[in-house]
């Protein structure tokens, strides 16, 4: 089976700034995968060189088995593209612009699918209204629309979310999923954690141009050892007997680490011996985030 | 080929949109020159033994407009994808480098020769002047706005901001236009301006546009035309290696 993404010994550098180093990737058709990692640590390029917006200094890149240079003509009619920038043509309505972007991809009648996503994307009612006229949120659901218009097996989405309301964020999480249930291959960016934990399989995570962690969500939160109990205690001090215990504060509560479920015991069990109460408890499973702050914490040379 | 025609057609409904802009107000400048400097010099320059200035001076004008308008066109429109950031929706899309040169220089012709019609519409309304050799006048308006199309597409993907696209604008096209014999035969300039008049490609377009209205011109019209065919194919093959290899736009 061909591979939805095929990213091999990819280099990208600007002068003696490496942005990518060895990037090796294969994304399967039908994953719904992350790409995650801070500011700068090359998201954006890797996916701006899949597009074919960006030039790779070397290495290849493969969309559905078609190299983004070599053959480009047939990795971009396999890939639809949303760009973290808010960008339109003010000279266009919405409808105009899906027509036009149709057209780039050698379709000429493409009504019944553009009413289609504008209607999944709610835009029908703003379907002849230009697009200098039309909200931020708004504007990112047409560029959502933009990058389906020639039904793309493979979607990259650069921070679709990013400054986006809580019921537009939503709503588009839905309509991917639906997509990635349709059986297109999603790659998204975000810098909600909790979004990519819920909705992906996999996840790469960058750091300085290179993968230090490739992934399932599943396999990576497990690797995190045990995880933690929050209490607010009628002490505020520790009773000597628990300050040898790996803890942290944080408002007032007391977070212990712990490795399993006994140890819930054992810390209660000690309270109740000094006689102080439980105000408040709660446990806390790992979660990417905690991954992520793990492993963009470590030292480069853990990197893979 | 429907990627062309509708980027094609995308880069028409650009500058048709704001025709006022970019159609009439070029029309009506290219008419103020006309009223101020045929009534200035009408009776006291005589270029061609039997043609008066007016006459002399109206296809100048003409290809001019043709001219300015063409590079305007396509220069301003990629660089305002560019600074917009819209440009994006071209580079993300199939679109090979052959259909995005051929798209921006068509609508830049069309919107050139639009300009240039306006143009000779109402001269020929308000002074009745006569097209010798048609054929002749569109194969040079055509030829050199692919020129100035193809030169406009090179200022917009070398300018990373409207300051560099004004400078290319106003120290490279405007000059060369100025100083093309737009409102002079050559022949009255001294000898060491006529040789450098000689170098400049759009004297060239201008002396063969002349030819197609009047009949007449400074020098042969087959050896405008072999020079602007020359830098038409240079000018292109440069234009196109450019998109080709992503210089300035795939970074």
């Amino acid at each position: 089976m061909v591979a939805a993404i095929e990213i091999h010994q990819l280099y990208k550098c600007y002068g003696a700034f490496s942005a990518l180093e060895n990037i090796n990737l294969s994304i399967h058709p039908g994953e719904f995968f992350a790409l995650l990692g801070p500011n700068g640590a090359g998201k954006t390029t890797l996916i701006s060189i899949l597009a074919g917006l960006t030039l790779a200094t070397s290495g290849h890149a493969k969309i559905m088995g078609h190299d983004v240079v070599s053959d480009y003509v047939n990795a971009r009619k396999n890939l639809g593209v949303v760009p973290q920038e808010l960008v339109f043509d003010p000279f266009f309505t919405v409808r105009e612009a899906l027509i036009i972007q149709s057209g780039y991809y050698g379709i000429r009648k493409n009504d019944a699918w553009i009413d289609e996503i504008l209607h999944r994307l709610d835009l029908t009612d703003k379907a002849d209204t230009n697009m200098r006229a039309l909200s931020g949120g708004m504007k990112r659901r047409v560029l959502v629309a933009q990058a389906l218009v020639h039904k793309p097996p493979v979607i990259i989405l650069d921070e679709p979310t990013a400054g986006v309301d809580v019921e537009l964020r939503q709503a588009l999480w839905f309509f991917i999923n639906q997509l990635n249930r349709e059986g297109h291959t999603i790659v998204l960016t975000t810098h909600y954690l909790e979004e990519a934990e819920a909705l992906c399989n996999r996840a790469a995570m960058l750091k300085q141009g290179k993968i230090v962690a490739l992934d399932s969500i599943r396999s990576l939160i497990n690797g995190i050892q045990g995880f933690s109990i929050q209490l607010r205690l009628s002490s505020e001090t520790l009773p000597p007997i628990l300050q040898e215990w790996p803890s942290s504060r944080h408002e007032g509560l007391h977070i212990f680490k712990i490795k399993d479920y006994f140890q819930v015991e054992t810390i209660l069990a000690l309270l109740r011996s000094e006689h102080i109460q439980v105000l408040e408890m709660q446990l806390q499973q790992p979660d990417l985030e905690e991954v992520f702050v793990k492993i963009m914490g470590a030292e480069s040379s853990e990197v893979l | 080929m429907i990627g062309f025609y509708t980027l094609f057609y995308k880069e028409l409904l650009r500058f048709w949109k704001v025709s006022f802009q970019t159609i009439l107000a070029p029309v009506l400048s290219s008419l103020l020159y006309l009223l101020i400097f045929s009534h200035v010099l009408e009776t006291r320059v005589q270029v061609y033994q039997g043609i008066s200035y007016t006459s002399f001076l109206i296809p100048g004008l003409v290809i001019m407009a043709i001219l300015q308008n063409t590079f305007a066109n396509s220069s301003s429109s990629l660089i305002q994808s560019k600074i917009s950031g819209n440009i994006v929706f071209i580079l993300l899309s199939p679109l090979s480098y052959l259909e995005i040169f051929l798209a921006y220089i068509g609508a830049a012709v069309v919107r050139g020769l639009l300009v240039g019609l306006g143009v000779y519409a109402i001269t020929m309304l308000l002074y009745g002047v006569s097209l010798q050799l048609p054929l002749w006048a569109l194969l040079f308006a055509i030829a050199g706005s692919m020129l100035l199309g193809a030169l406009g597409i090179i200022a917009g993907v070398w300018s990373e901001k409207f300051d560099q696209l004004a400078a290319f604008q106003n120290f490279i096209i405007l000059p060369l236009t100025f100083l093309s014999g737009v409102f002079y035969s050559i022949h009255s300039l001294p000898p060491g301006w006529q040789y450098l008049s000689h170098l400049n490609p759009f004297f060239y377009i201008v002396d063969g546009l002349r030819y197609g209205f009047l009949g007449t011109s400074d020098i042969s019209p087959y050896f405008s035309l072999g020079v602007v065919i020359v830098c038409l194919t240079i000018v292109s093959w440069l234009t196109v290696w450019m998109l080709k290899s992503g210089y300035k736009i795939r970074h």
